[in-house]
């Protein structure tokens, strides 16, 4: 079962402070791979405009870099700054590393006229054209995102060990948002593209937990057709697909979500006042439940959190906190780890109902329950 | 010594030997009380007045050295029309355990002279194929162990039912939802379901006792169990009665029994279940329903509209209309409009290497329900031997190919597929119909194992019984006459319904459970299935394991 740790703040922290609480974690995770999400993010040597897409990956050869780099001079990127991590390779089993970059880029002007779902679909187009580039090499290029103020790192290896490999105590990259995730390894080979979180369109999730539905759930986003439905190393990844697809493509509201992964019961459905509504999402969404245990943690490009649980409730994912700083982790010390200085009696561990929210104000978390009205208008 | 030209021998001349069952009777047990020849369906033994000599050695030359003795005795005709059928009867009346048959093991003889009057040999029941079938062989073997624990079948809330019902994709769902417009009716079913067996096949007692056991289930174990009638309607009782919403009406190329629904509708106080429209059948493709005049009672013969004691043969297909594809949309339609489009109405057809040309063509039919492939495992109440043995296309391939080809477009959620045909023919019923499930079936329907479990169906696969089509079964599951249907009490009937549903649940769990699954039925989750054949298993796209 792999370890999750999230915070959310309004202060920009360093991300080591988020693999520190991993490491109080660590016995549920085996080295198999460590993922990092940062939203919200600053850097000490280089001014960031939050517009600038960030493109987040490994070149595993020089000659992999240097393909890249042509490909987004040729799509009419400005490269405008280059991050250079502070690396100690000693620490990294892996030898095939030959950058891992984080490259803020400029848009193309001619993208100026495009609408915002329009600019957000070519942005993910090229992200998957990269990815195809490097699994027709190879395997020479690995990329994990490519999107506004949004770094991933991902990892084979012990979370601090990797921190300290890539230099992230240094605190030259902050953020507002971290997501971790240590893997323990269980079905699927050690692969990059396996490792959490899963990112798409600005959506991210991370899981811990096996999803046993996977392969009916990952049948049904393949014959979507939607180009950015694909990967699938690891079963965790349709958590993200689907929120991407109820948010995204169905544009309802995210409260849908944890109707459409874990529905209620029919004859609690009876009693609910959208019952008929959710009753026909459930038959239309049938192939999207899950079967966890899982415990889901996400974030959105409004920097709003989430934190949810498969409807087994077998986790005891923790949030605690203050106004301003929250942290969410799948177990409870990892919270301690983060935010030591709380009131551990307002500490919360949602139940099969509830989805917890974080708005990007953070000023307080919200619990939702499945059995509250749902706020469609529409649907009533 | 009696000359050899007495002996009669014709072309057709047969000894038990070349029988299918051999009657073995035991004469030192024998009481003879009759019990055996009384109750035997075929008449194929009968007491007789037999003579034996019994030698004796005298040695006085004026006095004859032997005599004879005069006995009463059970013999087998071997004759075709009083063959034994190995039902057993007589062995299960029989005080003394004096009397049984025994399945013959060499090829009989007799096979060769059932042609009688030049009439092809038809029968009720089975394929005849003894052996575990291909979904016996198929195990589930992605057991939860790690990150995943294997749950507690026993203590732990399981979701097992199933949508019957076209399902919109998510989008034209909620679209039609914001703008008022109509969404298919959808019945949430569980997946093993009573296969269509009509009011005609089956006797009343055996009709009711099934009803009553489906109720049962639904109204007071909460399993929403359904039942299909085949061609032939419904009593007129039952369509007017709230069981109704537990049925699906089939209608066949016969429309047998339509005339008492259709006027029914005004006054029914639920809709059905759902309507089936039968285009084939996995026992027989290519024939219509048969009702041999045997079974045409007057209760029968009223339900049906026609005379009492005729055959009735249903046409292959419905002659009113040109094509399957208009035959197939426009009756959809029209039973749809016939329930003001709250009943879902889905076609069953015999698995066949066209049944996805059928599918596709559904696929675009915004009235289609689900659609039922029956393999040729299947069973019927009568049919050609020549159909059962020879025609059709085994299940698993072509449901697993209609899934695929379903997951392909990304249609996988809306068209239900049912699967049928063999299901538990060899008793692992729930192994079977979970196999298929996870195959790609939104679940399976079942005939034959049911009339086994529930009613005691003395058929098997070695052709035993197997007399279903002319009225005489022994345990009055399939006549339409009082004398055999009296046998079997409805309520014991019922009774067995319950059991063996509730036991089907049961083991449901014991398969889910160590697969991790719970939240719902795992339709589809083929990575959880391995089978011990390469072959089979690169058909079927699951792992090859030995």
């Amino acid at each position: 079962m792999c370890r999750l740790a999230m915070k959310t703040a309004n202060e920009p922290f360093s991300p080591y402070e988020v693999l520190q609480a991993m490491e109080a974690m660590q016995e549920g995770y085996d080295g198999s791979g460590l993922g990092l999400l940062l939203r919200g993010v600053e850097f000490t040597d280089f001014n960031y405009k939050s517009s600038h897409p960030i493109l987040s990956g490994i070149a595993h050869t020089r000659d992999a870099m240097h393909r890249l780099n042509k490909f987004m001079q040729s799509k009419g990127f400005v490269l405008k700054y280059d991050h250079e991590f502070d690396l100690d390779t000693s620490n990294i089993e892996a030898k095939d590393r030959f950058k891992y970059f984080v490259q803020v880029y400029k848009k193309p002007e001619a993208w100026d006229s495009m609408s915002k779902e329009e600019v957000e679909d070519q942005l993910t187009m090229i992200r998957l054209a990269i990815r195809r580039d490097g699994e027709e090499n190879g395997g020479d290029l690995t990329v994990y995102s490519f999107w506004p103020d949004v770094i991933m790192i991902k990892e084979v290896g012990w979370p601090l060990q990797v921190g300290d490999a890539l230099g992230l105590d240094s605190g030259r990259i902050k953020a507002r948002i971290c997501m971790a995730q240590g893997r323990q390894n269980t079905n699927y080979g050690i692969n990059l593209y396996a490792c959490h979180p899963f990112f798409i369109q600005g959506i991210s999730t991370m899981t811990n937990g096996e999803n046993t539905a996977f392969i009916p759930i990952k049948d049904w986003l393949t014959g979507r057709h939607y180009p950015a439905y694909i990967g699938y190393q690891s079963d965790s990844e349709v958590f993200t697909h689907i929120l991407h697809y109820v948010t995204r493509q169905l544009k309802l509201p995210l409260e849908a979500y944890k109707h459409v992964i874990t529905p209620l019961k029919t004859e609690e459905l009876k009693e609910h006042p959208q019952g008929d509504f959710l009753l026909g999402l459930r038959n239309a969404c049938r192939r999207l439940i899950i079967d966890g245990p899982n415990c889901i943690m996400g974030s959105l490009p409004d920097e709003t959190c989430i934190l949810t649980m498969d409807a087994k409730k077998l986790r005891p994912a923790t949030i605690g906190g203050k106004p301003g700083e929250w942290a969410m982790a799948s177990e409870m010390c990892g919270v301690d780890a983060m935010i030591p200085d709380r009131d551990r009696s307002l500490d919360f561990q949602p139940m099969r109902e509830h989805t917890v929210v974080v708005p990007p104000e953070r000023q307080e978390f919200k619990i939702w329950s499945q059995f509250d009205p749902f706020p469609l208008p529409q649907a009533a | 010594m009696v000359s050899i030209r007495s002996i009669s021998s014709t072309p057709s001349s047969l000894s038990i030997n070349d029988m299918p069952w051999i009657v073995e009777h035991n004469e030192s047990r024998c009481t003879l009380c009759g019990q055996c020849t009384s109750v035997c369906p075929m008449g194929a033994i009968k007491l007789k007045y037999m003579r034996k000599r019994m030698p004796k050695m005298v040695l006085n030359a004026s006095e004859r050295s032997n005599t004879f003795k005069i006995f009463v005795g059970i013999r087998q005709r071997t004759n075709v029309e009083h063959r034994c059928i190995g039902c057993g009867m007589c062995a299960s009346v029989c005080p003394n355990q004096a009397i049984k048959p025994v399945f013959n093991p060499i090829i009989d003889r007799m096979r060769y002279q059932s042609t009688k009057g030049g009439n092809a040999v038809k029968r009720g029941g089975r394929r005849n194929v003894p052996g575990p079938n291909l979904l016996d062989r198929i195990l589930f073997d992605r057991i939860s162990m790690l990150t995943d624990p294997a749950l507690d079948a026993g203590r732990h809330e399981f979701e097992l039912n199933t949508l019957l019902g076209r399902v919109l994709p998510p989008e034209e769902f909620l679209r039609r939802k914001m703008s008022g417009e109509w969404i298919p009716p959808v019945r949430e079913i569980f997946p093993f379901i009573i296969g269509s067996m009509s009011f005609g096949a089956l006797s009343p007692n055996m009709w009711l006792g099934l009803l009553q056991g489906v109720a049962y289930c639904n109204e007071v174990l909460g399993i929403p169990v359904v039942m299909a009638t085949g061609e032939g309607g419904c009593p007129p009782w039952v369509l007017k009665s709230k069981f109704l919403k537990y049925i699906i009406l089939q209608i066949a190329s016969g429309y047998f029994g339509w005339d008492e629904i259709i006027r029914a509708i005004p006054e029914m106080k639920c809709d059905p279940a759902a309507i089936e429209i039968k285009y084939g059948q996995g026992a027989k493709p290519g024939d219509g329903g048969l009702l041999m005049w045997f079974k045409v009672s007057k209760l029968i013969a009223r339900l049906r509209g026609v005379p009492e004691g005729v055959d009735l043969p249903s046409p292959p297909v419905h002659q009113t209309l040109y094509s399957i594809e208009e035959s197939v949309m426009k009756m959809i339609q029209t039973l749809s409009m016939a329930w003001n489009f709250k009943v879902p109405v889905y076609p069953k057809i015999s698995g066949s290497t066209s049944a996805k040309a059928v599918l596709n063509n559904l696929v675009r039919n915004p009235y289609a329900a689900g659609l039922l492939i029956d393999g040729v495992d299947g069973g019927t109440g009568a049919a050609y031997n020549v159909s059962m043995d020879a025609m059709g296309h085994p299940i698993a391939s072509n449901l697993r190919e209609c899934y695929l080809d379903l997951c392909a477009q990304g249609r996988q959620n809306e068209i239900p597929l049912f699967a049928a045909g063999g299901v538990g023919k060899n008793g692992n019923v729930t192994q079977n119909g979970m196999a298929l499930i996870m195959l790609g079936a939104s679940g399976v329907h079942m005939g034959k194992y049911i009339m086994q479990a529930a009613a005691g169906c003395l058929g098997s696969e070695n052709n035993r019984c197997n007399v279903c089509n002319i009225g005489i079964c022994p345990k009055g599951i399939t006549s339409q006459n009082p004398k055999l249907y009296r046998r079997l009490d409805p309520d014991k009937v019922a009774e067995r319904v319950v059991e063996t549903f509730k036991a089907i649940k049961t083991e449901m769990k014991k398969i889910m459970a160590p697969l991790g699954r719970s939240q719902s039925l795992p339709i589809g989750m083929s990575d959880a299935l391995g089978i011990e054949d390469k072959a089979v298993a690169e058909r079927l796209q699951i792992k090859y394991v030995c």
